[in-house]
């Protein structure tokens, strides 16, 4: 029984006038398939904001409920303080996209797509769109047929960044681009968000993620299953530890919130959970505390545990870095730029 | 053998992937074709019956110009040969067509031919297995044709070279397809292309059987059909056409390698760096991108026309002394042959026609599927705007291919006859058969908003109405099942006046039908 969507929300979303797209227990189902199963999303106006989650967790669905391709089954979603599927058309007019599995039309040149796009929206600013293409190092004239993937990407992005829309939605914009044009992509969003527009950008790319974003939301299996600034989602998790003491460290096995301990004659290694670490650095220090390394999450490292942990599962898992990774024994005392050859323990 | 590495393998991809369209091809032409034969029987229980059929049809430039040459039609197989062969050998035609451009230049144009060929998979193994395929299918449906006649108890040599024509001639196109599979990128120019090969091919046999047979040997469809099938047959006219198959296929082979994967022998050009004012709204981008395919139609039926028109003036002249056909045609009721003659080219090439009309329609589904539609849905472009766009230009591109055709058959004829009226007469009559084009419009439409993933009934629907079209008389169809088709509705102009009221139902049902087609698109999620 599909809900009407919304419709009190809108009224909510005018009134505050903070979030671009507010999201609240969304629910999409494809025959027996629940895409979503309960998502909650809030972007605010002005921000930057990462949507994540590993394949199939329902971030294309979910873009394609908030651009009013698909009528949700349930809870509430506004975009813009309207409702998308009612309002497409009029939202649409304040909005610019780029898909994540771009398909142009193979005939057409990259330049003419571009402008299609540019007005049917009915916002083509001519020198935006030259100067985009200059800087994406796009040649127009080529037939979209001839186009590499990476190439396709920059004709979708170009139309979508030549807009003077309020906000965009972008579906893993950068993957087929070479370093060089992400960098160049990164400093437009940064452009947009100067203006005070507002991004949607789900992206597997932490790097970019860590640079553009204010705030994130994680989802899995059609569900939220974290939200907000990076350095809220790094608090909730875990610091690495790297401790070398006079004697021999016991007892930490009996704290709580420590994982992964391994201990090598003086040296301790571990995972606290960070709200832990006051306790777990106390009773090192019984032991007479020589050196100390700590080390945040890599961002890779906090994601992972989203991707692989489902919000639902136990501790049981299967499959890759099962509760046995060690960390970088060198790190720094900052993120480490360290390939992370596994995670920590479950939580 | 390494060129062919994996060829079984990729067999065995093609007949799991498209199993249900493959046998739905290689059933339906014995289907069609048999069930025919054993009308043509009922028509004509005695001797004397199939005399007198042999007397009409024997001078008869219209029915020869349809149907075939004129080999034994005195005899049941003759007559069988006669009533159904044309019409079996162009749809294995299609069928081989159809397979090839989908199994070869399909696949490489999405990519997957990449997937497979960067496997331990040999550059030539993906046409072979096309090739093998479309064998078999063809040695199948050869094969029933065969098996059926021979059952219905007609002599063995004659069934057996009758199946032979099918088999032979479908592999004669399949060859001529994957040349095309090798010149273009696009799949729909390589049908197209191909298809237009099979016309040409039509027409030369059409205008050497009526002028004796000599310029049948340039036609393969010629070829074929001078085996005489159940008039003294003769093998060696299927070696012309194995000998030209060998020789089109080893053009494919040179071809393929001058090329690379992905890419035709024409390499595109560079396209203009902005777009023109006119693709700044749906409707212009709509026209745009079905452009190239509506000029396609346009010319393909413009010359069957002028190909028909050519034949219409001799069929007064043939009837002349003819008096058995004058007798039928007295009893029938038909106050003028030529009139009549040009009715059913109209009713022809309206029905093709009509192909151009539902390609354009599920044009929707291919931009949806594709997922071309979404981007275009996420600008301020209502669903309903979008899909009015793609069904303007077809309705007006199907006013346009029916207007070529009346226009073509009209010009040559008007030459013929030195009567400059004719050309405004049959251009008129072309467009009485608009209003069944758009039910198909409406048909599409409808099929695309409630049930998305089934459009094909739509073609399913267009090929129902060729077989009650073409074959229906042969076929004794019942009313009840031939009045399924709306072209049974559309008066026989030329040679009726027009009606008005059938017409103007037509148009409002399928108006009704594209509304509701599109009222349920409104509700219905993009994409799935």
């Amino acid at each position: 029984m599909p809900l009407r969507p919304a419709s009190r929300h809108r009224d909510v979303a005018t009134r505050g006038d903070t979030a671009a797209v507010s999201v609240q227990g969304l629910v999409k189902t494809f025959g027996r398939t629940r895409a979503l199963d309960g998502l909650d999303l809030t972007v605010a106006t002005g921000e930057v904001h990462g949507f994540l989650g590993p394949n199939g967790a329902g971030k294309t669905t979910a873009i394609r409920v908030l651009l009013g391709l698909l009528r949700p089954d349930g809870g509430e979603v506004a975009l813009l303080g309207g409702d998308p599927w009612s309002d497409a058309v009029a939202l649409h007019r304040r909005l610019a996209y780029v898909p994540g599995d771009v398909s142009l039309w193979p005939k057409l040149s990259g330049g003419e797509i571009i402008d299609v796009f540019g007005r049917l929206r009915g916002d083509l600013d001519p020198a935006r769109r030259d100067e985009l293409l200059e800087r994406f190092e796009l040649d127009p004239t080529k037939k979209a047929r001839t186009y590499s993937k990476g190439n396709r990407q920059k004709v979708a992005l170009v139309a979508a960044l030549a807009s003077s829309a309020e906000l965009l939605i972008l579906d893993e914009p950068t993957s087929g681009l070479d370093p060089l044009m992400e960098a160049v992509f990164q400093e437009c969003i940064r452009e947009v968000k100067a203006q005070g527009r507002t991004v949607l950008l789900s992206s597997h790319i932490l790097a970019e993620v860590e640079n553009l974003c204010d705030r994130v939301s994680i989802i899995r299996a059609g569900r939220t299953v974290e939200t907000g600034t990076l350095a809220d989602l790094r608090h909730l998790t875990r610091t690495s530890i790297d401790a070398v003491t006079d004697r021999p460290a016991t007892g930490l096995e009996a704290l709580a919130g420590v994982h992964n301990l391994r201990l090598d004659g003086s040296r301790a290694r571990f995972d606290v959970d960070t709200d832990r670490l006051d306790d777990a650095v106390r009773r090192l220090t019984i032991f007479g505390l020589r050196g100390l390394t700590s080390r945040p999450p890599t961002l890779e490292e906090l994601f992972l545990r989203h991707y692989d942990d489902g919000p639902d599962e136990g501790p049981q898992r299967t499959g890759r870095g099962r509760a046995s990774s060690p960390a970088p024994t060198s790190v720094g005392p900052t993120r480490s730029s360290a390939r992370v050859t596994g995670r920590g323990d479950v939580r | 053998m390494t060129r062919l590495t994996g060829t079984g393998t990729l067999v065995r991809l093609i007949l799991r992937r498209d199993r249900v369209r493959l046998a739905v091809w290689t059933a339906a032409i014995p289907l069609l074709v048999l069930p025919t034969a054993a009308s043509v029987k009922g028509l004509y229980p005695t001797q004397a019956d199939l005399d007198e059929a042999a007397a009409v049809s024997k001078d008869n430039a219209a029915a020869i110009a349809f149907n075939g040459p004129v080999q034994a039609l005195d005899t049941l197989g003759g007559q069988i040969a006669f009533q159904v062969g044309s019409f079996g050998l162009v749809v294995v035609a299609l069928m081989s067509i159809f397979t090839i451009a989908r199994q070869t230049r399909a696949e490489e144009e999405t990519g997957r031919t990449e997937l497979i060929l960067a496997m331990p998979v040999g550059p030539y193994a993906p046409a072979a297995a096309a090739m093998v395929v479309v064998a078999g299918m063809n040695a199948l449906v050869g094969g029933a044709v065969t098996l059926g006649l021979i059952g219905m108890d007609l002599p063995t040599t004659g069934s057996v070279i009758f199946g032979a024509t099918f088999a032979v001639l479908g592999l004669v196109f399949a060859a001529i397809a994957l040349v095309a599979a090798q010149v273009s990128e696009n799949t729909r120019v390589v049908s197209g292309a191909s298809g237009a090969v099979l016309a040409v091919a039509f027409v030369v046999r059409a205008v050497g059987d009526i002028g004796g047979g000599g310029f049948s040997w340039f036609s393969p469809i010629g070829w074929v059909q001078k085996t005489r099938p159940f008039a003294g047959e003769r093998w060696w006219p299927l070696l012309v056409a194995v000998a030209f198959t060998i020789a089109v296929i080893g053009t494919a082979v040179a071809l393929a390698g001058r090329r690379d994967v992905g890419a035709g022998l024409v390499q595109p050009r560079p396209g203009p760096p902005s777009a023109a004012p006119g693709l700044g709204h749906p409707l212009g981008l709509a026209l745009r991108l079905q452009r190239g395919s509506l000029i396609g139609w346009t010319a393909g039926v413009f010359l069957t026309g002028v190909a028909y028109g050519w034949v219409a003036d001799d069929v007064e002249d043939f009837i002349g002394d003819n008096e058995a056909l004058r007798d039928v045609i007295a009893r029938a009721g038909v106050a003028d042959l030529t009139d009549s003659y040009l009715a059913r080219s109209l009713l022809i090439v309206a029905l093709i026609g009509t192909g151009y009309a539902v390609q354009s329609t599920l044009r929707l589904r291919g931009e949806e599927t594709g997922l071309r539609a979404e981007p275009v849905l996420a600008t301020p472009v209502s669903r309903g705007r979008w899909a009015a766009g793609h069904l303007t230009v077809a309705a007006c591109g199907a006013v346009t291919v029916l207007a070529a055709a009346g226009l073509g058959i009209g010009l040559v004829y008007a030459a013929t006859t030195h009567d400059a009226s004719q050309v405004p007469r049959l251009l008129g009559a072309s467009l009485a058969y608009a209003p069944a084009v758009w039910l198909f419009i409406g048909l599409g439409t409808a099929l695309f908003g409630l049930l998305p993933r089934a459009t094909n009934i739509a073609w399913g629907a267009l090929a129902l109405c060729l077989v009650i079209g073409l074959l229906g008389e042969v076929l004794d169809l019942p009313g009840w099942f031939s009045g399924l088709s709306p072209f049974e509705y559309v008066p026989q102009v030329p040679a009726e006046s027009i009606d008005i009221v059938p017409l103007a139902g037509l148009t409002a049902l399928s108006a009704a039908l594209t509304a509701t087609g599109l009222a349920a698109l409104r509700r219905r999620d993009v994409g799935y």
